[in-house]
């Protein structure tokens, strides 16, 4: 592959956003700078395809037809949970549950945890860091069960620090649940030593792997955490799927979560026995075609090399960082040392609302707002920040034009 | 691009940048607090009833600049209004920033108002512009809801 002028990485990005057809979109005659990747990313053609052939070709229910149809979707979505395990490196696709999203595993294992496990006077940890998703489901789990949440606090910086997280796992700490990167500040968490910390206390983890999915090579068995969740939408796959990889000893343990079709093995009115895993957890006919069009986004990632990707993003990242610092009057919001493709700030004087506003008009799309991550915004004082955040197909150009748009923004306000 | 000069009209950018009104107001005997869950601005309207008719209006609060502009500018609209007035011109507003239905025949007139006539283009920014309007109206109801508003 022909290296690119823009950095010292090999990686051809011209011909990687070729893949997505979205990019070529234009706006008032410019192409879109899609930096908006924290909240979901575009899709390459690859995934378009297994989407349109699952329906015009193989559209059928799965695990219960008889017919050639019924096979092939089963095979196509089995291979998809296949390639999922491997993206994660789970031991056994027995571990890897299909889900609507990072939302829905999270409330999955806050609820079959919760019910089973959660006593009164039990704690679950989380961090200052969390979307809401990895906080709402907790607060209803310990609400149910009489457990409390503990928070570990976030520097000014922008990260957890060990000391903290450690100093709030205890005694009565059953489970702690912490994001790998943050949506709203791209800090990476230290996620192998919090498990640690965790696992020597005999506390067990999920991880909020939603950011961290498209940007970094994953592997469950040397983190060691006990759950991972992760959404397709995030790393170029369809919305609506997403994967919860959960120890097999804990989902034998867990009860299920929804009761359906395909979860179960055989139903009386007296008497249910669950289905094996990991189908006991999966009631009702899943998004087929979501998981076919997953299955391809990951192939997709493979085949680009999630190192390759991290390598050249992180070159994008410290491009992007130097170009927004050298704006007066601007102030980037975490600071993390390690940081993953999310450039979060806030320009003096003028609200993220009004930048993402004149940004949108200049065909550079950023968020603007809290980014669902409200604890995060009151630790640093603020309503909001605007947010860029980066993507595989993103480029320096990209962010030239992100920093001359907020040059125009503190000409219009200030 | 074109449109963006719409949205941000000149007299936006000047009371945003100054608004008008801004502050507490002593004499206030009715008040509410708006809240827009999306961005967290907060905008809060005090108002001087003199019998059924707005004496004085203030408010504070944090918000963008289409926000502030739709308060500062609301209180230099409907100061001396009766309350059923300052309700038809809320309504008003309200058709022009959504874009939606016919002004009544009866209908007062948008006076300044009329420079938010570029919202109606930009759905996002709808509640930035009516949440002061929304806090009013709440201000201005015959019982105070306890909680605060939001354009939700």
């Amino acid at each position: 592959m022909a290296a690119t002028t823009e950095t010292s990485v090999s990686y051809d990005v011209e011909r990687v956003r070729g893949d997505f057809p979205l990019l070529r979109q234009l706006q008032d005659g410019v192409p879109v700078a899609y930096l908006d990747n924290a909240a979901t990313t575009q899709k390459p053609q690859a995934v378009l395809d297994a989407l349109m052939g699952f329906y015009t070709e193989d559209c059928s229910n799965i695990h219960r037809s008889v017919h050639r149809l019924g096979e092939r979707a089963t095979a196509r979505y089995e291979a998809a949970r296949a390639a999922a395990r491997r993206f994660l490196n789970a031991s056994s696709e027995r571990e890897i549950l299909f889900v609507r999203g990072t939302t829905e595993a999270i409330n999955l294992v806050a609820q079959s945890f919760g019910r089973s496990q959660l006593r009164p006077g039990d704690e679950v940890l989380i961090t200052g860091l969390e979307h809401h998703s990895n906080i709402v489901p907790w607060q209803l789990a310990c609400e149910a069960s009489g457990a409390t949440l503990q928070v570990a606090p976030l520097n000014d910086r922008g990260e957890v620090e060990l000391e903290a997280f450690a100093q709030k796992l205890g005694p009565r700490t059953k489970i702690a649940a912490f994001a790998h990167i943050s949506n709203a500040l791209g800090t990476v968490n230290p996620v192998a030593e919090m498990v640690a910390l965790a696992r020597a206390r005999g506390v067990a983890t999920l991880v909020d792997g939603a950011q961290a999915a498209p940007h970094t090579r994953l592997d469950v068995r040397a983190l060691d955490c006990d759950f991972y969740a992760l959404s397709g939408h995030k790393m170029y796959g369809p919305t609506g799927i997403g994967v919860l990889y959960g120890k097999e000893a804990w989902l034998e343990r867990l009860p299920p979560w929804q009761g359906g079709g395909d979860m179960i093995r055989s139903v009386t009115f007296e008497k249910t026995t669950y289905n094996e895993l990991p189908y006991k957890f999966e009631a009702g006919t899943p998004n087929i075609a979501a998981a076919i069009g997953l299955g391809a986004g990951i192939a997709y990632l493979e085949n680009l090399g999630l190192e390759r990707i991290a390598a050249y993003e992180r070159e994008l990242l410290a491009y992007g960082t130097s170009q927004l610092e050298a704006i007066p009057g601007l102030r980037l919001i975490g600071t993390a040392r390690h940081k993953a493709g999310v450039l979060s700030f806030v320009v003096e004087g003028v609200h993220p609302h009004d930048v993402g506003t004149v940004l949108d008009s200049l065909g550079v799309a950023v968020r603007a707002g809290h980014h669902c991550a409200q604890p995060v915004m009151e630790r640093f004082h603020i309503a909001a920040t605007t947010r860029a955040s980066l993507g595989l197909y993103n480029t320096r150009a990209e962010l030239d034009r992100l920093a001359q748009g907020l040059r125009r923004v503190q000409e219009m306000f200030t | 691009m074109s449109q963006l000069g719409d949205l941000y009209q000149e007299l936006i950018l000047d009371h945003s940048k100054r608004p008008r009104n801004f502050g507490p107001l002593p004499e206030a005997n009715r008040s509410a607090e708006g809240f827009n869950r999306l961005c967290g601005d907060r905008v809060t309207i005090r108002v001087e009833l003199e019998g059924d008719r707005v004496r004085a209006v203030r408010f504070e609060g944090s918000g963008c600049a289409i926000s502030t502009a739709s308060a500062s500018l609301l209180t230099e609209s409907v100061k001396g209004k009766t309350r059923a007035e300052a309700e038809a011109l809320f309504q008003r507003f309200h058709q022009l920033v959504t874009g939606q239905g016919e002004p009544a025949a009866d209908a007062p007139p948008l006076g300044k108002l009329a420079v938010f006539s570029g919202v109606s283009e930009y759905p996002a920014r709808v509640k930035c512009a009516s949440l002061a309007w929304h806090t009013l109206h709440s201000a201005l109801a015959e019982a105070p809801p306890a909680e605060a508003v939001s354009t939700e």
